[in-house]
């Protein structure tokens, strides 16, 4: 931490490393050359310069439909799913003070698939998909509310929400797989496909719906950074600090649902992100929460973009859902933390 | 014995033999348990009584006894091997790595015959719990108990990933898989039950053989070594029969959880923590519970089944959480 950039005003005072700004910046950069590549490669290959041409002119050619309304909003989905999923994880990690926990763990994915599942299943026919997201979100939250009343002793410790987290995700697993069982083949296919994850099919539509969600709760985080970076010095020292451990707590659960439980809403469950990019944020920036919920959000788009990516280029005719590909990735990162970690 | 371990082996046999009879005269079709007996005694081929009890009703029971008891002693060597008392078979990775082949094996050959999908299975719950196995010697420390539990979490949500990529990829195999992986003891034949009877059997006497040395290694690493024990072998061999018990009861049934965290603790509280009568014991009431599981399954959601591991997951779940709030040692 050599240079510091400092800004202080009435407003926000804050201390930022320039080595920190400029990794942010060479993230967007990477964020947007992603954004390109996708647009560019498919089935059908459309180069770069038509793309940014398609963008500025308003020509009715079939490549800017491809590009523009096939491929833009997905892309845009998986970076927007992404930041969420990760940012959610960071929060849970600090929360817990544990770098295994993630939105997985803790029963927000298994809240949100087991009412998605159960929507899809039995009540799509008559009300159509237009409530499905608020059903999710609607689920992770009686989930986690759960987790929660059931882990509280005398407050919450982190390794008793790990515990009943994955209680209750299991329950939420034999939800699913009933729902899934019970309901007709058809609707089990819909419902199958959503809970491995997938960005196929994401329209403009879903992508405003999820925004705001994101848009909101991020810059609403930053405003935390002081309390969350003096709470991850344990229960104690924060106490001392004047810090109401428990509400701050219970307010970091909150917010990371809002996050995740919209994400998986539109595009299921996508596992291990939330795990995964805030490790690699806190290998790249120095370890304060201002600085790695941007970082880790950055990488989490990146992360669900390549996935993305690779799933619909590299198997074609085939269409990979993303989640497999970020599973792939994440299933030996976990086990090579698991390899650096003493226990 | 004492006296009172006595009493409870009588009782959980004299359990046994009752929920055998009741899982084969109840159901959508009930039939008088007369009947059952006469099935037994005198076959008559031509009573739809007598034909229901033969073919459907006591190889599906048979089914649930046999993965009761296997997945129970899985659970007990487990717990015993990890000292950690949340632990059970779905852990090792077994589970989905059972369910991956299935999967896989389906998507290249429609036509596969329960035999096959059975040693598929079972070579694919025996990778994955190497596998887990493997990765928990990872490390600076070797094999820890909770690094097991975190490759066995690891291992599965992969394999669960590359199940459902593949699911979703060939959509024809998908509506029979999905009631064998959410748990089901209905509609395998008798003849996959003697096929790894055999297996069951080598696999519970060795438990019942290693029960001592359990015991002892309990104790802890360092008096099991100054007592003179192999304790890496012991281990080794643990993992060999955990692995192979759940490999036969993944095979058989598809995902049935919680059974192996259940009873050991269930029994514990009759017995204490001797393995000499905590492993035939669990086997018992493994076999009774899942025999129960079964019978209610069938009357729940009538004229539909619930699949039986749905019901062992609502039971099972507020009982990990019981303990999850009850331990001291990690919270």
């Amino acid at each position: 931490m050599s240079k510091l950039w400092i800004i202080r005003n009435r407003l926000i005072s804050a201390a930022i490393p320039v080595s920190a700004v400029a990794v942010m910046c060479a993230l967007i950069v990477v964020v947007f050359a992603i954004m390109l590549i996708s647009l560019s490669v498919g089935n059908q290959f459309i180069g770069i310069g038509q793309i940014l041409f398609d963008m500025f002119s308003r020509s009715d050619t079939l490549s800017e439909f491809i590009a523009q309304s096939l491929r833009f909003p997905r892309v845009v989905m998986s970076a927007i799913v992404g930041a969420a999923l990760a940012s959610s994880g960071l929060l849970l990690q600090s929360m817990i003070r544990n770098p295994l926990a993630s939105p997985d763990v803790i029963g927000i994915t298994g809240g949100a698939s087991a009412a998605a599942i159960t929507y899809l299943s039995f009540f799509s026919s008559t009300l159509g998909i237009f409530w499905l997201p608020f059903f999710s979100i609607l689920g992770a939250f009686s989930a986690v509310l759960l987790v929660y009343c059931l882990a509280w002793r005398n407050g919450i410790t982190p390794m008793r929400l790990i515990l009943v987290g994955m209680g209750i995700s299991a329950l939420m697993g034999a939800i699913t797989t009933f729902a899934i069982a019970a309901s007709p083949l058809s609707t089990s296919i819909t419902a199958y496909i959503w809970l491995t994850g997938s960005v196929y099919g994401a329209n403009w539509k879903d992508v405003q719906a999820l925004l705001p969600w994101v848009c909101v709760s991020l810059p609403f985080l930053l405003l935390f950074t002081r309390q969350i970076n003096a709470q991850e010095l344990g229960d104690q020292i924060s106490t001392g600090l004047g810090i109401s451990v428990q509400s701050l707590r219970l307010g970091m659960l909150i917010i990371s649902v809002v996050l995740a439980a919209p994400a998986i809403a539109y595009v299921g469950a996508i596992g291990f992100v939330g795990l995964i990019a805030p490790h690699i944020a806190r290998r790249i920036v120095f370890r304060s929460f201002g600085l790695l919920l941007p970082v880790s959000a950055l990488l989490g788009a990146c992360l669900v973009m390549l996935a993305d990516l690779v799933g619909r280029t590299v198997f074609l005719p085939l269409d990979v859902p993303a989640g497999v590909f970020v599973s792939a990735i994440g299933a030996p990162f976990f086990i090579y933390l698991l390899y650096r970690q003493r226990f | 014995m004492s006296t009172k371990t006595k009493w409870v082996f009588i009782s959980a046999f004299t359990a046994l033999a009752a929920v055998f009879f009741l899982s084969l005269a109840s159901g959508q079709y009930p039939v008088p348990l007369e009947a059952v007996w006469h099935s037994f005694l005198a076959y008559d081929p031509h009573s739809i009584d007598h034909i229901v009890i033969q073919t459907t009703r006591l190889s599906r029971t048979f089914v649930a006894g046999l993965v009761g008891a296997s997945l129970a002693v899985s659970g007990v060597l487990m717990q015993a091997l990890t000292r950690n008392p949340l632990a059970a078979p779905s852990i090792f990775g077994v589970n989905a790595g059972a369910v991956f082949f299935i999967v896989l094996c389906s998507s290249f050959s429609a036509t596969l015959s329960a035999g096959s999908l059975l040693w598929i299975a079972f070579f694919g719950a025996t990778m994955a719990g190497g596998l887990v196995y493997g990765i928990g010697f990872l490390g600076r420390d070797g094999l820890s108990p909770v690094k097991i539990v975190l490759s066995g979490v690891a291992i599965s949500s992969l394999f669960v990933a590359f199940t459902q990529g593949i699911l979703v990829l060939g959509q024809e195999g998908l509506d029979s898989v999905l009631f064998w992986m959410a748990g089901s003891v209905s509609g395998r034949s008798l003849d996959a039950v003697g096929q790894v009877l055999p297996y069951t059997c080598l696999f519970m006497f060795a438990a019942i053989l290693c029960s001592p040395h359990i015991n002892v290694l309990l104790s802890g690493d360092d008096i099991a070594k100054g007592l003179g024990q192999n304790t890496l072998l012991i281990k080794t061999l643990l993992s060999t029969l955990i692995i192979g018990l759940a490999g036969i009861a993944v095979s058989l049934a598809g995902n049935i959880g919680f059974i192996g965290l259940i009873v050991p603790h269930m029994v514990r509280a009759f017995t204490g923590n001797d393995h000499r009568s905590l492993i035939p014991l669990s086997a018992l009431w493994g076999a009774i519970l899942l025999m129960l599981a079964d019978i209610i399954g069938r009357f729940v959601i009538a004229p539909e089944e619930l699949p039986i591991g749905v019901l062992t997951a609502i039971l099972g779940v507020p009982f990990f959480i019981y303990l999850a709030r009850k331990g001291k040692s990690h919270v």
